[in-house]
């Protein structure tokens, strides 16, 4: 029986297996190899393996629930695991062109990466709060290092240290919830806490326990008040990292976000709601406010990342079916655009400048590099919300959950910012088609050129696609239900 | 061949003035000339073979136009002898117009522009006067009133000639919106704009039941918070309507456009404010003829506006010293007679008139083009004088076109100019009118016909008798005027003498014996006259005394104004300073432009100014587009602030958010 258990459970979670023994192995293999040939070959296994895990869990592993509860494998699981894969993935062979030329080549980053990529798989199958936690710390020690992992820079090394200052107290202040939850309900796993609250008197501490708990959360997924540390560290890290930081962990977070909050917490909907739509608000509104005053694309970025998080947030907000489908489509499509964008960025480099990250530089860019130009075009548009691109679909999906519910001041306040938002992301349109031209890039490298095409038809061509990728979604998020 | 008469000249507006650049001047002229004159040789073939067949009205169809609900608008040519007179009018006028123009403004750059617009204007006014409907009508009304406000500021570079042209479109909006509720009126009444079903109905209403039972039909018509029965509300519509036709057609109180409007170059004058458009108001009333004759109070009002008109336009003419105002004065008053032939039922004297009066007034505008084309663009008639040993040809056209204008003819007889027959018509008409305002008007009338015949002798006199009151130099270059405008002055000229004698009796019904009939046989049902209009029968036994008065009222005018511009040049001017208040008064024309400036121009300006700068400025602007933008912006610098770098800033903003977040929880969560 416990050989069962036990063998039942490996197998459920070979993807993560495969991740951890496979850093373990890459760490020696970085050691042995020749140091000029370390960051090239790691990458290239590191690749492998999250493509391996990835392609194990969507076509041979089961689905189902393991070590006594506290793991689980579902639609909704696969689907958010799908996404941080592939993120994952993704920003780390783009990181390859830009490791040789700004000789940024630590074998050990393509090694941290996996191991948080494990942390998020984790994150997202966590059942109970104990996994949940392990699982986040896993994720955030990696993280803490590869935002500093420009050692020599000493804006990387400050963004690396307020990350790891800040991530530990939210780190703190998660644990204090959730050793109150656990206090007041006597339970970790996620369907007993559920039990617990259901019927029962829902006692105030239990709520206190919440906040704090959806205050970590909101850390990890840069919500406000909680996304401080993210300006900086999007500007203070090299690109690669940057482009991970925006892609990977937040698809992780917000998966956990929402089971959290759907699973645990369902019988205390209207509570949480209230915190998640003051989150949403907020961050719907410094995301577009605060991104305007920006000449840094990366810190645009952030800016424009938090923005999002806060619309995903809507959906989930809605706190139903519709919802929490919009959420999972907001991700997938907020991934696609992110990465497409930061393959961009780092495609910004002039022959005697190397990388750079001004939105000035951009000026002209119609003129010496079209393709590019509207390749960026295209992702501002959709980053914006204008139809048909994805970008706007993303945005009717929760809005649509969010008016379904009820929550019509939430949707105004989310139009209305998106109307806000929309003028950074055309001020670079602006920018690139109608000012002098301040020279143009140098060729762009051929997995960024992949990167960018694919994100861009993707964006283009949503509308066509969208039916059957919102049909799997929605069969997802049904498997929270 | 109606098709061809009426879309000639759209043909012409369209190559003239998208191709005229290319095509060049010459090209365009000829063009738009060449086409007008093909459109005025078919318009006399229809009119002869028309008015001297036996054939019935008919339409000719051109396309639907609009069906929504009930409305059935279609495009149709309403062919009947009111149609082809106002085609002949027209299209004769407007082919010598362009014609003369080739030579007025040869020294103008911009003439393919201006020849386009002179077609573009009678496509709009032959669309106007063929309509079979009233939305066709205000088609061509609303038409005409454009290509006029295109062509009075065609100058667009003087100011005034700006604001003449917004004037005289801003003036006609007025009207136009009455005309527009008179349509929507008649829609209402009798849910058709057609004319044909609305005659048909109008007729029924008064025939079929009588005038109780259209008193009992009970209310239909809620107008301003008055519930009207069907008489009233017949009344209302036709009011409507002819506000309408008094704004286009300058009547009193809506006539403060015409005089600016002659800062238009002189050939539009001639062709718009005198001879066709200003006369669209008269057409109209003359259309709508089936329904003005059911309602006697709306007559009584045209009657007493037309005759208003008629004498305060002239007592103003009496001392303009513009000699186009003088004239454009003169065609008020003219169009005030028209009004009041309409409102005593005589349909066919107003219109007589408006034909014969086409023909002498643009002779005489033409006229005085020619002489201001003589002496170098001077208009003031106190700088002319003596002009007419140097321009001769225009002497005699403009003694012509005096002579028409003020009548000349020998009372009992057929010998006279045209303006002889059409205006005795008209004050013959006027004195047995039996509505309440026709007295009234018949002594307005022929008090303005001295006038009439006062200013005009005197424009004669000032321009061309007398010392030259010109600098030398300019006296040095007068010259006549080229060919090509003087032959549309004699073909004018040929009109304004002979058009009345030759149709007097057909138009006016004044024959006697034999060709008593003519009148029905030529108008047939163009004009409506109902069972109580018998002004064809009274007027042929007026006393002597009256069909002599206008007579007599030329013949003082006349000698008035030869005493005091030939024989004693010292009267005017101490006339003048003795009733200096008098003067003042007609010489500002009343302080018509001053009292509408002071009611409603600084009103409108004013309000116009406050809602700009408080209303939308400060307003809309402030809290609106500016306003949020600089809000944005504000809002941006602070959030940015927000993000100092200090580490312990941003734990702290943690900590206050979770703080909030607890607190909201503690203080909701207990509820």
């Amino acid at each position: 029986m416990s050989a069962d258990f036990l063998s039942q459970g490996l197998a459920l979670s070979i993807p993560e297996l495969i991740l951890a023994a496979g850093a373990m192995v890459l760490l020696m293999v970085g050691v042995f190899v020749p140091a000029d040939r370390a960051n090239a070959t790691v990458t290239g296994l590191a690749v492998a393996l999250l493509i391996a895990a990835l392609g194990w869990m969507l076509f041979i592993g089961g689905r189902g629930e393991a070590f006594a509860g506290a793991f689980v494998q579902d639609g909704f699981a696969v689907f958010m695991k799908a996404l941080t894969l592939i993120g994952s993935v993704v920003a780390l062979a783009m990181s390859v062109g830009f490791a040789r030329a700004e000789k940024f080549d630590r074998f050990e980053f393509p090694v941290l990466i996996v191991l948080a990529t494990l942390g998020m798989l984790l994150m997202v199958s966590a059942n109970s709060l104990l996994t949940l936690y392990m699982g986040l710390e896993l994720q955030s020690l990696a993280l803490y290092v590869v935002a500093a992992i420009n050692r020599d820079s000493v804006r990387s090394t400050e963004a690396g240290l307020k990350y790891f200052v800040l991530g530990a107290l939210s780190s703190g202040m998660m644990l204090y919830g959730i050793s109150l939850i656990y206090g007041f309900t006597g339970h970790v796993g996620f369907a007993e806490i559920a039990a617990a609250l259901t019927g029962g008197e829902r006692s105030i501490g239990v709520l206190f326990g919440l906040v704090f708990l959806i205050a970590g959360l909101a850390f990890k997924i840069s919500a406000v008040p909680f996304h401080m540390w993210t300006p900086d560290v999007y500007e203070g890290a090299p690109t690669p990292v940057t482009a991970f930081f925006a892609a990977a962990p937040k698809m992780a977070a917000m998966a956990m976000f929402v089971r959290v909050v759907m699973d645990a917490f369902a019988p205390v909907t209207a509570d949480w709601r209230q915190i998640v739509v003051f989150i949403a608000i907020a961050s719907m509104l410094l995301g577009a406010f605060a991104a305007i005053g920006q000449r840094n694309i990366k810190r645009l970025m952030a800016y424009s990342s938090i923005g999002h998080m806060g619309y995903a947030l809507v959906g989930l907000a809605a706190g139903t079916l519709v919802g929490v489908k919009g959420v999972m489509l907001y991700m997938a499509i907020y991934l696609v655009m992110t990465l497409g964008t930061f393959a961009f960025i780092l495609a910004m480099r002039r022959k005697d400048e190397g990388n750079v990250e001004n939105i000035d530089d951009l000026a002209g860019l119609s003129a010496t590099n079209p393709v590019m130009a509207t390749v960026l075009t295209i992702m501002m548009f959709s980053l914006a919300g204008i139809p048909p691109l994805a970008g706007f679909w993303a945005k009717w999906y929760v809005f649509l959950a969010a008016i379904e519910a009820g929550l019509y001041p939430l949707a105004i306040i989310g139009v209305l910012a998106s109307v806000v938002g929309a003028y950074y992301y055309l001020r670079i349109i602006k920018l690139m088609w109608f000012d002098e031209s301040v020279g143009g890039f140098l060729p762009v490298a051929a997995e960024l050129r992949l990167v960018m095409g694919v994100s861009g038809l993707f964006v283009l061509g949503y509308v066509l696609i969208g039916g059957p990728i919102a049909a799997t979604a929605e069969a997802a998020a049904r498997t929270l239900f | 061949m109606y098709h061809a008469i009426v879309f000639l000249p759209l043909i012409g507006a369209l190559v003239a003035g998208l191709f005229g650049r290319s095509l060049g001047a010459k090209a365009s002229e000829y063009i738009t000339s060449g086409l007008m004159v093909v459109a005025a040789i078919l318009s006399w073939i229809a009119f002869l073979t028309f008015s001297f067949s036996d054939s019935e009205a008919f339409t000719v169809p051109v396309m639907r136009w609009i069906q929504s609900g009930g409305l059935d608008v279609g495009w149709a040519f309403r062919i009947d002898t009111l149609t082809v007179v106002m085609l002949i009018v027209v299209n004769t006028v407007s082919s010598l117009v362009h014609i003369y123009s080739i030579g007025y403004m040869h020294h103008d750059p911009h003439r393919p522009r201006f020849f386009a617009y002179l077609s573009l204007f009678t496509f709009a006014m032959l669309m106007l006067v063929t309509s079979d409907n009233l939305v066709q009508m205000f088609f061509g009304w609303e038409g005409v009133g454009l290509a006029s406000y295109l062509l009075i500021g065609f100058w667009y570079k003087k100011p005034s000639a700006n604001a003449a042209a917004m004037k005289a479109f801003i003036v006609n909006r007025v009207g136009d919106f009455g005309f527009a509720l008179g349509i929507f009126g008649v829609f209402v009444l009798f849910g058709s704009v057609n004319l044909e079903t609305v005659f048909a109905s109008a007729a029924a209403d008064l025939t079929g039941e009588g005038a109780e039972g259209v008193a009992q039909a009970g209310n239909v018509m809620n107008f301003l918070g008055y519930q009207l029965d069907k008489a009233h509300a017949l009344t209302v519509v036709c009011l409507l309507l002819f506000m309408g036709a008094m704004g286009k057609s300058a009547q009193f109180l809506l006539h403060t456009w015409l005089p600016d409007a002659m800062e238009g170059p002189t050939p539009v004058s001639a062709l718009i404010h005198a001879a066709t458009m200003v006369t669209a108001g008269v057409f109209m009333v003359a259309r709508m003829s089936p329904l003005f004759e059911l309602s006697p109070t709306a007559l009584t009002f045209v009657t007493m506006i037309g005759a208003i008109t008629a004498f305060f336009a002239a007592t103003v003419g009496l001392v303009q010293n513009d000699i186009k105002r003088v004239i454009a004065y003169s065609t008020c008053s003219q169009l005030g007679y028209m009004f009041v032939a309409l409102g005593v039922g005589a349909y066919g004297a107003g219109i007589f008139h408006l034909f014969t009066h086409a023909f002498f007034k643009a002779l005489l505008f033409l006229g005085a083009g020619s002489v201001i084309h003589a002496v170098s663009d001077e208009q003031d008639m106190r700088k002319m004088g003596g002009l007419r040993k140097h321009i001769p040809l225009t002497y005699w056209m403009m003694i012509i076109g005096t002579l028409a204008l003020t009548g000349v003819g020998i009372p009992g007889t057929y010998i006279g100019t045209a303006g002889f027959f059409s205006k005795d018509a008209i004050i013959e008409s006027a004195y047995v009118g039996n509505n309440a305002a026709a007295g009234v008007a018949f002594a307005l009338l022929v008090i303005a016909a001295l006038f009439t015949s006062f200013y005009s002798w005197r424009l004669i006199f000032m321009t061309f008798h007398g010392k030259p009151r010109a600098s030398a130099d300019v006296m040095h270059h007068v010259h006549e005027s080229p060919q090509v405008m003087l032959v549309p002055l004699y073909i004018l000229a040929a009109g304004a003498l002979l058009a009345g004698v030759l149709f007097y009796g057909a138009f006016t019904g004044h024959a006697e014996g034999e060709h008593a009939g003519w009148y029905n046989e030529f108008w047939r049902t163009a004009l409506f006259a109902g069972p109580d209009n018998r002004i064809l029968e009274e007027f042929h036994d007026v006393p002597l005394l009256v069909k002599w008065s206008p007579f007599i009222a030329m013949a003082i005018g006349l000698v008035t104004a030869w005493y005091f511009y030939i024989r004693s040049p010292q009267t005017p001017r101490n006339l003048a300073a003795q009733h200096e208040g008098l003067y003042k008064f007609l010489l500002n024309k009343w302080y018509f432009d001053e009292l509408y400036d002071f009611l409603f121009v600084r009103p409108a300006m004013r309000l116009g100014r406050f809602l700009w700068k408080r209303g939308d400025g400060w307003l809309i602007d402030g809290f609106g587009p500016d306003g949020v933008a600089s809000r944005v912006l504000q809002t941006t610098g602070r959030v940015v602030k927000l993000q100092s770098g200090y580490l312990y800033h941003y734990a702290f903003a943690m900590l206050i958010g979770v703080a909030a977040l607890v607190t909201w929880m503690i203080l909701g969560g207990a509820v």
